[in-house]
């Protein structure tokens, strides 16, 4: 079936990124300048750290040729085995604290997707509508206002003056779910505003030029002659051809979206990737900075593969196109 | 009402009453739809575009109007402003259109919208971008259905299921699934009809249905929809840039150009007995299958004047062969030759009046006929004796099968 | 059957105006606004500022002045008061300056350039040339922008004691520069595709004329405007970066910089809130100014091909 090959093509593609991601990341240690194992290893010279040292770059491969390397990373990260984050006291694994960070910046990027679609939406398709009123101007005037802030300099205006000046929800730090629901929702308010905030005006603005676009066409004077409500028109007819471009930009958003998540996360100071990224960094730990960056790579390469996949859902020509194409 | 004899053009009279058609034995409770004097205006940077500038018509129930003009004619603009599918914003209408006595100009919107699709619907030109090509066939042609006549999904289906039978389509069943993409043009426009008749309305309007199809087909289409028509007693009104199309499908045709009706007859009466030089033109460029080979098309040199500032006179007149001093300077109102036929001109044909010949601007005549006076167009006008008007081909007029007129297909009409 | 007649001028009136609601931004592209007079005023003033610093009556950017620990504006000789360590807000900001607007200004013309060049080539070579530059943006892109950023500064230029300043700072502009790369790569490619199916272009290759010669006069003219826009708003984001990096400890450290000053400035943020916002301001003025003059360049350059 034609459709079956043009998937296949699709996944080769995704496979292809895939390797150059992850290889780009594996050898991220190697174009550390100097040795990596003396950043690694946060002790002076004596013959135990020298011992120490050159376990570790046993351990890391750092003796054998770039494919070997690559290899054995892969084989470890597709296990599961992210490395480990050396400290003074000892070493943790990193994939502790994946499992224990990475949820807490998934929640964040959903959150706010879903918030910023669910204003986003409508107001894209009220303002298509009524294009050239005073509302559509004011509100494509905030939106943009809104694309402009910085994202961290909204978080701490946010955390300022509602969570510190006004006290009316908590500026920093996380509950998790399972512990108190409430108190959870109370702590990711803010943060997910914040994240929100840029997106409401980019996806406002796609949806309305696209909108605006669809309703000159001529199926939707069909449509409006059969006499059916403008509402009807506009929800029933009119969005859904509109929403391919707001897909791709979703999809293509995510990048942003996980940038912003963990600088968010820095800024209420919660305990997810940007965190982690945070403290590798400043530590030097440059193998759990590699999982980390592989982690999210990967993840967003696979955002993007499925809102890939998910336009021929959407729009039956693209199918059709695809499958006979 | 009795008419003056109305190959005297001198003695037009004028104000007789323009929104009588045939059958003046008609009485009110026939009439389905009334158009008065409608005025349609577009507003642009450059100012109100005029398209349609005081148009009335009345149709009956069952019976078929075709309006015939070229592109610009207002045409189109006409038939959505009666039915009121126009859009918000920077357009005016004015006038009156009386469907079942409720004035559709004056109603509320919720009103008129209640009207459409149950009442009236519309057949547009392009099948293909008019259906909507995400969602499948079956929704689009149950839709109206259940939003008007309040039916559930299962008998909407049953019903669309019979619809697209009845418009000929094979395979219904699979075609309710499937998207407008995944058809051919003729059954799109089918799926079209099927749409529009799905709530059994009493007016149809079919705006150049056929424009976008295949010669084979637009007869299939034409008429399937004579038959649907017959069949449902319905009313419709026909537009169209095509005189073949409506010649034989038509009760009564209204000729427009430049958002004015300039002629009006139940349709064998127009053919036979034409008046208006624009309409003997239109008929006169309708190629003949039994021409030689190789004969020119007979085109109308020129365009349409400008909608926003129209000219004082009759605006045909630069085009016209049988212009004079009077037709530029003053407008035609519509006068009745004979009951029913109405028409819009000072000189209309048979009245014996000289023809003139235009030459576009640049070009050379083949036969040495010198360029005089400064025409329309910076060509040359040569004023010729009248040869025999009135009949298609007219070879007896000089120039008429000249190169040098209408020759390169921009300036074709039908 | 006979066509009908072409459209005459009215009808395109007719269509356009019966097409439904207009599209309002392109009428507001005729006249710079107040925002748009607002966004170069300070942009001007940003830059004049910034490059004038070392010569302005400014104290020392780095410089402890014990009376203005933690004091908000307006303190006597200080005008916006000090910082965490009372050190001079005032001259920190339009010193920090310096360095934001230089990264800023750096990494999108490195972006511009390499960028802008790989997609020209891309475009207009095609093939398998278009197919090898298309694959690199694409796994540049692939990853998260801050992401790789990220990844790079920490990599090339680790926080310890023996990296220099210019260094950090070079290394952050390398960094942003190739995460600018492929978005405008991509763009000039788009770009690129587009006209040089044109026929001037054509004419020109059967005339005989070098492709470098073709791509200079003839596609690269075109290629510019809708480069410009993304220029301005690139610029606009990569400032924003600088601060985000700075929050993770990845921007240069030593020198002011506005990120630098909203990171350090985050403890101080429930008692002097100053500290935070100051910077933020500029840099929140400064980003809103590119913003809006990219859109304005890039609605200008749109109405001008929809008309060709």
């Amino acid at each position: 079936m034609a459709l079956a090959r043009e998937l296949g093509k699709r996944f080769a593609a995704l496979a292809l990124v895939l390797f150059l991601v992850t290889l780009f990341t594996a050898l991220l240690l190697s174009m550390i300048p100097g040795d990596p194992v003396d950043t690694l290893v946060p002790l002076s010279a004596s013959a135990e750290a020298d011992a120490q040292k050159a376990e570790l770059r046993h351990e890391l491969n750092l003796d054998d040729p770039l494919p070997v390397r690559y290899v054995a990373w892969l084989g470890d990260f597709v296990t599961g085995d992210f490395g480990d984050f050396y400290r003074t006291s000892g070493t943790d694994p990193v994939s502790d604290r994946v499992s224990s960070a990475l949820p807490v910046s998934l929640q964040l990027m959903i959150y706010s997707q879903i918030l910023a679609l669910l204003l986003a939406v409508p107001l894209g398709v009220i303002t298509a509508y009524r294009a050239g009123t005073y509302f559509d101007r004011s509100a494509n005037t905030t939106a943009f206002a809104l694309l402009s802030v910085p994202n961290f300099v909204l978080g701490l205006v946010l955390a300022y003056y509602v969570g510190v000046f006004l006290g009316w929800l908590p500026p920093e730090r996380y509950v998790k779910f399972s512990d108190d629901p409430v108190e959870h929702v109370r702590h990711m308010i803010l943060p997910t505003i914040t994240l929100a905030a840029a997106q409401v005006g980019v996806y406002m603005r796609l949806l309305r030029s696209d909108m605006i676009q669809t309703l000159q066409e001529d199926f939707i004077q069909m449509a409006r002659s059969k006499g059916i409500s403008d509402r009807r028109v506009l929800w029933r007819h009119a969005l859904r051809p509109s929403s391919l471009t707001l897909l791709t930009v979703g999809g293509l958003n995510v990048g942003t979206l996980i940038g912003g998540a963990l600088v968010i996360e820095l800024i209420f100071s919660l305990p997810g990737m940007g965190r982690e990224i945070a403290d590798a960094i400043f530590n030097r730990q440059y193998v759990a900075l590699q999982s980390f960056v592989a982690i999210l790579a990967i993840l967003y390469v696979l955002v993007n593969f499925t809102v890939d996949l998910l336009y021929t859902v959407i729009d039956p020509r693209i199918r059709h196109a695809r499958a006979t194409g | 009402m009795s008419s003056p004899n109305g190959t005297d053009p001198g003695s037009a009279g004028g104000a007789t009453d323009p929104f009588a058609t045939s059958g003046s034995t008609a009485t009110a409770s026939h009439r389905l739809l009334e158009v008065i004097d409608l005025h349609t205006g577009f507003k642009t940077p450059r100012g109100r575009v005029r398209a349609v500038d005081g148009v009335s018509l009345t149709l009956e129930r069952g019976r078929t109007l075709g309006i015939v003009g070229e592109s610009g004619s207002g045409k189109t603009v006409l038939s959505r402003s009666i039915m009121g599918l126009l859009p918000k914003r920077n357009v005016v209408r004015e006038g009156t259109v009386l469907y079942e006595g409720i004035d559709l100009v004056t109603a509320p919107a919720e009103q008129v919208r209640d009207l459409w699709g149950a009442e009236m619907a519309m057949i547009f030109q392009d099948p293909m971008t008019s259906l909507n090509p995400v969602q499948r066939l079956g929704a689009q042609i149950t839709e109206g259905m259940r939003y008007h006549l309040g039916m559930d999904r299962k008998t909407a289906t049953s019903n669309a299921l019979a619809l697209l039978r009845e418009v000929g389509i094979p395979e219904p069943d699979r075609r309710l699934k499937q998207y407008p993409h995944e058809l051919s043009g003729g059954m799109r426009q089918r799926v079209m009809i099927a749409v529009a008749l799905a709530c059994g309305p009493k007016l149809v309007f079919a705006d150049e249905p056929t424009t976008a199809l295949d010669v084979t087909v637009q007869a299939q289409i034409l008429n399937l929809l004579q038959r649907q028509q017959r069949e449902r007693a319905m009313a419709m009104i026909l537009v169209t840039h095509d005189l073949g199309v409506v010649a034989g499908r038509t009760d009564e045709i209204a000729v427009m150009y430049a958002g004015q009706v300039v002629e009006q007859a139940p349709t064998a009466q127009l053919f036979a007995n034409v008046r208006m030089p624009y309409t003997e033109a239109l008929l006169q460029s309708i190629p003949v299958l039994d021409a030689p080979s190789h004969s020119r098309l007979q085109a109308i040199p020129g365009r349409p004047p400008d909608l926003v500032n129209p000219p004082p006179g009759c605006r045909f007149a630069p085009r016209c062969r049988y212009v004079q001093e009077r037709c530029l300077q003053e407008l035609p109102p519509l006068v009745e030759a004979e009951p029913g036929h109405w028409y819009r001109c000072w000189f209309p044909v048979g009245s014996g009046a000289p023809v003139t010949v235009h030459i576009g601007a640049g070009e050379v005549p083949a036969d040495p006929i010198p360029a005089a006076v400064a025409g329309d167009f910076g060509g040359g006008e040569q004023v010729l004796p009248a040869g025999g008007a009135g009949g298609a081909g007219g070879d007896g007029d000089a120039g008429r099968g000249d190169p040098a007129l209408g020759g390169d297909g921009s300036e074709g009409v039908v | 059957m006979p066509e009908p007649l072409v459209d005459a001028p009215v009808d395109a009136g007719i269509a356009a105006v019966a097409a439904g609601p207009e599209e309002v931004e392109v009428s507001r592209s005729r006249k710079l606004g107040f925002l748009g007079w607002f966004s170069i005023i300070w942009l001007v003033v940003v830059v004049a500022l910034a490059l004038l610093a070392p010569i302005l009556p400014l104290p020392d950017p780095n410089r402890s002045f014990g009376a203005i620990t933690e004091k908000p504006p307006i303190q006597p000789g200080h005008f916006l008061g000090g910082d965490g360590i009372g050190r001079d807000m005032l001259s920190r900001v339009i010193f920090g300056a310096r360095i934001s607007l230089l990264v800023g200004f750096a990494s999108v013309v490195i972006g511009w350039v390499v960028g802008g060049s790989l997609g020209l080539v891309a475009g207009y070579f095609k093939g398998r040339i278009d197919g090898v530059l298309s694959t690199l943006f694409n796994v540049l892109l692939s990853m998260p922008a801050l992401v790789l950023a990220l990844s790079l500064v920490a990599v090339f230029a680790s926080s310890d004691e023996n990296t220099s300043t210019s260094r950090k700072l070079v290394v952050l502009i390398a960094a942003l520069g190739i995460v600018s790369i492929p978005v405008l790569g991509r763009i000039s490619r788009a770009s690129t595709l587009a006209w040089s199916e044109r026929e001037f272009v054509k004419a020109a290759e059967v005339m005989g004329a070098k492709p470098l010669r073709i791509i200079w006069r003839e596609v690269l003219p075109n290629v510019l405007p809708a480069m410009m826009s993304i220029a301005l708003l690139g610029m606009g984001v990569v400032i924003v970066a600088e601060g985000a990096l700075a929050l993770f400890g990845a921007s240069v450290q030593g020198e002011p910089t506005w990120g630098t000053m909203i990171a350090d400035g985050r403890g101080d943020l429930r008692n002097y809130p100053h500290i935070v916002f100051i910077p933020s301001a500029a840099l929140f003025f400064t980003v809103l100014s590119l913003n809006y003059l990219g859109d304005v360049v890039r609605a200008r350059f749109e109405v001008r091909e929809s008309v060709l």
